[in-house]
Parts: C-alpha cells; structure tokens; sequence
C-alpha cells in the first residue's frame, strides 16, 4: 500500500502523481520503471518513474489515460492509497558524459526522458532536447525540460504550440547543423521507430526506451519479450532501454495489440458499471 | 457402502468430466472421514516404515496414519504438522506415487496405503472444523531473511519462527506461494488454501512483506544493515525458456508461465470482474510433457478452448507429468500428439499464430537422462493448426537477484551452488534452496530444502553470539 501525496492534472488526459514510496525512491535511477496495480482487481501495469526524491521517499509517474487502468487511476486523489507499487524494475541507462546528446520525448514519452536528460546534464553532457505531441493540450513540463537542456524545442503536430511538425524533422535539422554522440528517444512506438529510422542513417548511437506489455515486471513470464539484433530480450530485466537500431519494432508494434478487443471491453463495462452506481447514488 | 475401491485402497471421488471443465473448482473432492479412518486401518504400522524414506520432509507417516485410524484427528494433524506445515498442499500436489507410496511395503503385492489422501483429508479436516493448533513461539530476536515465498521460503520461514528467531519473507510478487499461487491452477490447488497455509506461516510471528523485489526495492546490503543475521534464497525457478524457434514473437504464443500468471494470479478467469485479461483461440496447442504443460492445457480448456493438444516430442511413457494428471488431461478430451516437435510458427498477416510446423520424431538410443533420445524423421513436417500456443518446455533461474550478488557461486546451468545437507551457499550466513538450487523440481523437495537450511540457520546463528 503507497499513499499519493500530490496530484497535478497537467493536460486534461496526463496526471502527475507523486507517490510516497522510500524504498523504490532510495535506488530509483534514470531509466526504470515500477509496476502499478491500484486494487485487489486491478491489473499489473508499468509506468517510468519519471522523478524520485531519495531524501523525501518520494516518486513522481505520470501517465496517459487510454484505457481502464489509466483511467482509474487518474480517478484517484491526494491521500487515496495504491495497494502495490513495485520498484525500481530495469535497468538504468549509462551514465557517463557522452559529450551532445539529443534527448526526444513524444507524448506522454515526455516524462521518462526528463530524469535521463537531467541526469544527463548532471555529468555534464550538453543537453539538446525536443519535445512533441499532437496539440498543445498534451504537452507538459516544457519548463522542466528548459531548466535541464541547453536548447529546447517544441512541436506539435498540429501547429496549435510551438514549431508545426514531428519532432523527427527537428531533429534532421539539429543533426544537420551539429556533431551529436548520443540520441534517446522515448514516446510512441511509431515515433521510437521513425526516430531511428532517421539516426540510422547517419550512424548516430541512439536508445529507445520500450514500453509492451507487461505482466510480473521481473522477468518471470515473457510477456514482454521483443527481438533485438537477433535476439529474444525480456524488456523488463534487459531494458526497457535498447539500441534503437535493432529493435524490430513492426513485431513490437503488432504486440501492443494484443488485447484490444479485451481493453475495450474493460472501459464499457467499468463506464457502464460506475454509470449504474451513479444512478444508485442518485436515487 | 458405495463401492470406490480398488483393492482395498480407496479410489478418490472426483467431479464428472462434463461438469468440472466448465468452471476452475478444485477436481478431486477428497475422502469422507469413515473412509480415511478406514484407510488408515489398513497401514501394517511398520517397525521400519519404508515409506518415510520417500518422504523429503521425514513425515512420521506410521505415527500420523495410526493416530487417524484411531480417531484422532486432532493429533493426527498434529503429528504431520510437526515435519511439514503445509500438509493440504502436499497431500493435493506432492507426486506421492514416487515418494512415500512407491516404498510402501502394501504395494508390493496390492496397493500401497493412500498417504498423500489421508494427509489431504487430515489438513482439510483441521481447516474445516478450525483446530487451533497454534502455539506462539518465543523469540530470540534473531533476524532471518527469507527471499521467495514459494514453497521453500514458507516452509525455512515457519520452522526458523519455530525456532524462535525473527523471521520476514520478501516476495516480489503482490501474494505469497510462489508457483502454488501463479502457476498451479485452482481446480488442482485452491488458492484459498495456499492463503490459509501461508496464514498459518504468519500465525507463527512471521513477517511478509510483498512487492519486494530483493535486488531491486533492497539489496542484501540493506538487509544486512536492517540487522538480518542470516538469509535464504528461494527464489525458484520461474526464467520461462521459450524454443528459440521463427515466429515464437507471434500473437497468441504464451509461456506457460505467462498464461498460467495470467489465470491464476491475475484472475483472468473472471475478467472483467478483474482486470487482466487473457485470449484462448478455439483450437490450443501446449507444448511439452510436464505438470506444466498438462495445468496449462487443462486451464485452456476452462477458459473455453474448443480443442486442446499437447504437443511431445518423446512418447506418454517419457512424459514427466504425473499420472494422475495426464490420465485427468485425457479424460477432459485434451489429445496428446506425441513424437512431435515444432520447427517453427506460422503466422498471419497481423502477425497472430495461425499454426505450428512440426516434424516427427523417433526414439534412439539412450540419452544422459536415460531417456530414449528423440530424433527427427527427415521430410514428415506437417502443421498443426492452433490460434494459441503455450509453450511449456520448462524454466531456468531467474538471474534479477544472482546478477546482485556476484560473489554468491552458481554451477554450469546458473542455479546456486548449495551444500546437499545444510543449504550452505558460498556466502556464510546465506542458505539456499528449492528449484534455485536444484532447478525446476517439484514442492515437497523445496519443502525439505528449507527444512534443512532452517536447521542450519539455526546452529549458525547459535554459533555466532
Ligand atoms: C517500461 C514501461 C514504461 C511505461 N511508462 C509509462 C509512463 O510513464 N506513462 C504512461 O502513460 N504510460 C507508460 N507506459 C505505458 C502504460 O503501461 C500503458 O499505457 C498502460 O498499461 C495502459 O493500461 P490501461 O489499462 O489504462 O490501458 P489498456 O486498456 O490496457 O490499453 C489501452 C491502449 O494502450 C495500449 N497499451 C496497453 N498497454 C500498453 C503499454 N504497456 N504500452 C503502450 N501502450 C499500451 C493498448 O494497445 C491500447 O491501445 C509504460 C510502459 C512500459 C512497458
Ligand atoms: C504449473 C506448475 C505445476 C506444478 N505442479 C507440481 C505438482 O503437481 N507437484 C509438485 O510437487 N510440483 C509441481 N510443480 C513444481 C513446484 O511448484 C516447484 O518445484 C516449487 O514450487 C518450487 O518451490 P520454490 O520455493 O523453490 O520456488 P517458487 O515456488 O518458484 O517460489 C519462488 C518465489 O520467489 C519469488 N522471488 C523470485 N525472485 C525474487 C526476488 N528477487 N525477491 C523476492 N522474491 C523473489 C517468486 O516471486 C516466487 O514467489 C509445478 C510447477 C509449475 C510451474
Ligand atoms: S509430504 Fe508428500 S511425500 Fe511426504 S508423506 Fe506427504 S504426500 Fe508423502
Ligand atoms: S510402509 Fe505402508 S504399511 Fe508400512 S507404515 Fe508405511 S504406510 Fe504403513
Ligand atoms: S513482464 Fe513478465 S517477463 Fe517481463
């Protein structure tokens, strides 16, 4: 059982939470992730730690709302309890000075490339990071991501903020006019995919954070597993970061799918639940 | 009085076919008193009972049949739970046609005496009626660690509490049991039983934390630093293989332990009642011979499956399930393909399963294991169509703590190295044992493993003040 002692709605469909949890906050590093289960009935789901205060015990996640769990959870207030909250799970990334490193977050992908910039910048790497998202209403922590980076940009691919576009052809850009070591990416598998599609071509190391789904998150059912160069990798225990550039990311994608048909038939049947309760309430 | 006996031995009344494959109740319904008392009566009372050799845990097998056969249930109980606390789940799950019943002297000439059925009837009983039992032991202060909750950590838990020392499990999942919660299905093992034996545990002053994952939430640094004198590791062997095989990445292909994970301890069973849910396609193949692959197909089929195979590579004869449960499997209509080995996954266009190419094989010469080696018959591929696979062909260890630990010595295959007797490791003060020692093995094994390192614990930590 875990407390939330903070709730921020930071577009109307992404919630910060920040959780107590000294455990998981006092070995929490850049790059890993905990697994959430909010209830008795709930299921287990995996959500980047995307802060963590090691003195308070604290540890921040924010997450989408796109299907039941995310939904539920973002239903839950300052003082409600989460009944498990298991970390830190992965592995970390490296952390060294690279030298430049680009740092891309897509969406709600933008939470779990701040502690890497910003661990990043700490060891004294320049930071240039882009962030995008579909419209100005799901972008967050652009004043986060400036306090960590030398340069900053924005994109949204409908014009609505900043610079109308992807986040790939700034890139293009920035890797036109400047030497770069290193590239992160984290966001949507498609954006992942498109992002290294580009590095590739001109040979620049890049890391990918993955994100399938998950089951046990400690390397216990291999509902995780992704090909990586030619090899079965379990994204829970060897990643969730990979090399960008051997990730089959078609097979991943199609992965991701699995439940749909069962997803959508969890959020109809907990609407149409809470919808009777509501109509108890009523009465 | 209803004739369900063979030989004097008493058969186990179980559910009908037709009305058990529809719902995840527990199969076998258990003996009646008057039939286990009557049971009991058959045991010779052995002066030198054989069939506590086949009993990892040293069970006082005469002592407890004795007490039974004269009605006393409460002792009875009493006498087991003095060598195992977990007699319901060894008297559902333990092979004991291996064990304690293959050394019977009754079955060398008729039928050896129902151990594992008396000691299920005797725990249920006890479970049923509420004896207390429980007497609180002093403690010393003694801090023991105890990583994994699984058959061994329970069972090195509860007899170092015994003992008198401080003792708390961690387990990195959200319900203590180990396999017997994720992987051994209710309608073989209720979970409310392994909930009530692991009560138990903690009636017993034991401490369990869940959702730890030591190695992660804490290392042994801290827990040495938190005043833990001693540790044991029972991590078991939960590193799914999988075939290495083209397509295995497909939609539908699980592991065993995915699938099983998915039914058991997520409940997928009820979605959406809960929320995981699981896909069953209408014709399931399950790959492998084992207690694995026959809970996964048998679950399969609860879940609705319209066909269900196992796919073998070796014949019924090699199959390392127990009899009982391939003989349940059969009878629920689940057809064994057996000399058969798949050589790759063939898929759809959005990259679900659709079927598995196999080949078939044939049995040589023996192999290391003693078993005749299967060999491929070249040009007899064929496929099997299926929409989900399972596949069941056994686990390794899982290496999340062992990475942690580099000094801790492991042998050739990753398990830890650990003294037979003892489960001393190469780090004093850290004992080990179960399926991280010995690899994938079976519950009663793991139960004696941590038997034996709660006795080693204990001299160690007397040694040390
Ligand atoms: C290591 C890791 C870190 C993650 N970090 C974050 C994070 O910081 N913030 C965040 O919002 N999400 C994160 N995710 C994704 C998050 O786990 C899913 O969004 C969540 O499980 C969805 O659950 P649900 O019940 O709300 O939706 P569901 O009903 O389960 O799914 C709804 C939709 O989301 C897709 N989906 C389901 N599971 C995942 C998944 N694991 N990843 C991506 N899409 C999924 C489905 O295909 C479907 O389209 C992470 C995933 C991983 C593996
Ligand atoms: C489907 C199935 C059916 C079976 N059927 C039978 C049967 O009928 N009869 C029989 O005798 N045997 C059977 N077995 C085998 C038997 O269950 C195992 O041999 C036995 O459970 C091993 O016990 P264990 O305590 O060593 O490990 P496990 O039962 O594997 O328990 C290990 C526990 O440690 C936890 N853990 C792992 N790493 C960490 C960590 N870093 N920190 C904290 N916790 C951790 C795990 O989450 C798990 O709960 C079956 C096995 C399976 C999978
Ligand atoms: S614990 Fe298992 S081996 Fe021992 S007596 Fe009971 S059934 Fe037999
Ligand atoms: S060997 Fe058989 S008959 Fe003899 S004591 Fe044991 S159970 Fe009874
Ligand atoms: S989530 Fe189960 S192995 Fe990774």
């Amino acid at each position: 059982m875990v407390k939330i002692i903070k709730k921020e709605v930071l577009t109307p469909q992404i919630k910060l939470m920040v959780i107590d949890a000294p455990r998981v906050a006092r070995h929490a590093k850049a790059g890993q992730f905990v697994i959430v289960r909010i209830n008795e009935e709930g299921e287990r789901i995996p959500l980047t730690i995307a802060d963590f205060d090691s003195e308070k015990g604290t540890v921040s996640i924010i997450f989408q709302e796109v299907g039941k769990s995310t939904i539920q959870l973002g239903e839950l207030n300052e003082g409600d309890h989460i009944t498990d909250f298991v970390g830190p799970l992965g592995k970390e990334i490296e952390e060294k000075n690279f030298g430049h490193v680009v740092c891309v977050g897509g969406g709600v992908g933008i939470a779990p490339i701040y502690p890497k910039a910003k661990v990043l910048k700490k060891l004294g790497n320049r930071i240039t990071s882009i962030i995008g998202a579909r419209s100005s209403d799901l972008l967050f922590w652009e004043d986060r991501m400036q306090s960590v980076s030398d340069a900053l940009y924005v994109t949204t691919d409908d014009g609505s903020y900043g610079e109308k576009g992807f986040v790939t052809s700034v890139l293009d850009r920035v890797i036109q006019k400047e030497k770069i070591d290193l590239v992160i990416a984290v966001g949507p598998l498609m954006m992942m995919k498109m992002v290294s599609l580009l590095t590739k071509k001109y040979e620049l190391p890049t890391l990918v954070s993955l994100n399938p789904i998950m089951v046990d998150g400690t390397g216990m059912c291999g509902c995780c597993r992704v090909t990586v160069g030619k090899e079965c990798k379990f994204t829970c225990v060897d990643g969730p970061v990979f090399d960008g550039h051997s990730v089959d990311y078609d097979e991943l994608l199609a992965r991701q799918r699995n439940y749909l048909e069962e997803e959508k038939r969890a959020v109809e049947n907990w609407l149409m639940k809470k919808a009777e309760e509501g109509v108890h309430h009523a009465k | 009085m209803p004739n369900n006996r063979l030989n004097g031995r008493p058969k186990m009344p179980q559910r009908t076919v037709q009305e058990r494959i529809r719902d995840f109740d527990e199969v076998p319904l258990g003996l009646e008193k008057w039939a286990a008392i009557e049971e009991a009566k058959r045991c010779l009372q052995c002066k030198k009972p054989s069939c506590m050799k086949g009993c990892p845990v040293e069970i006082d097998i005469p002592g407890f049949i004795g007490l039974l056969a004269q009605g006393k249930i409460d002792e009875a109980v009493m006498k087991i739970k003095e060598k195992n606390s977990l007699p319901a789940i060894c008297g559902r799950v333990c092979p004991q046609e291996e064990q304690c019943e293959s050394l019977c002297v009754l079955g060398k000439k008729g039928q050896p005496i129902a151990v594992g059925y008396l000691e299920r009837f005797l725990a249920d009983y006890e479970r049923e009626q509420g004896i207390d039992l429980q007497k609180m032991p002093t403690q010393n202060g003694k801090k023991v660690a105890i990583i994994g909750s699984g058959p061994a950590g329970l069972t090195c838990a509860g007899d170092c509490a015994k003992m008198g020392h401080k003792v708390t499990i961690f387990e990195a999942l959200h319900s203590a049991g180990g396999v017997l919660i994720y992987g051994i299905p209710e309608f073989r093992l209720p979970k409310a039983i392994v909930a009530q034996e692991v009560d138990y545990v903690k009636s017993l002053g034991v401490e369990l934390e869940l959702s730890v994952v030591v190695g992660k939430t804490l290392t042994f640094d801290d827990l040495l630093q938190d005043g833990f004198k001693a540790f044991f590791i029972g991590t078991g062997a939960g590193l799914p293989h999988f075939m290495n095989l083209p397509g295995e990445n497909l939609n539908g292909i699980y592991s065993a332990n995915e699938f099983l994970t998915r039914s058991n301890l997520m409940k997928a069973f009820r979605f959406p009642e809960y929320d995981t849910p699981t896909k069953v396609g209408r014709r399931v193949s399950v790959i492998g011979g084992g207690n694995v692959a026959m809970d996964s197909a048998r679950t399969a089929l609860r879940l609705g499956a319209e066909e269900v195979c196992l796919v073998y590579r070796r014949t019924k004869k090699e199959m390392p399930a127990r009899i009982e449960e391939i003989e349940r499997a059969e009878e629920e209509g689940i057809n064994c393909i057996i000399l058969t080995n798949p050589v790759r996954f063939v898929g759809n266009e959005n990259k679900w399963v659709t079927g598995i190419e196999c080949i078939q094989m044939e049995l040589g010469e023996p192999d290391e294991s003693g078993r005749r080696r299967p060999i491929p018959v070249p040009g007899s591929e064929f496929v099997i169509p299926a929409d989900t696979v399972v596949v069941a062909i056994g686990q390794g260890p899982n290496p999340l703590l062992l990475e942690t630990l580099p000094e801790l010595k492991l042998n050739k295959r990753g398990y830890i190295e650990a003294n037979e007797v003892t489960g001393a490791t190469s780090i004093p003060g850290v004992y080990a044992g179960g399926d991280i020692v010995t690899g994938a093995a079976t519950v009663i094994s793991a139960m004696g493993a941590g038997k034996k390192a709660a006795r080693a614990i204990d001299d160690y930590l007397k040694n040390k003040s």
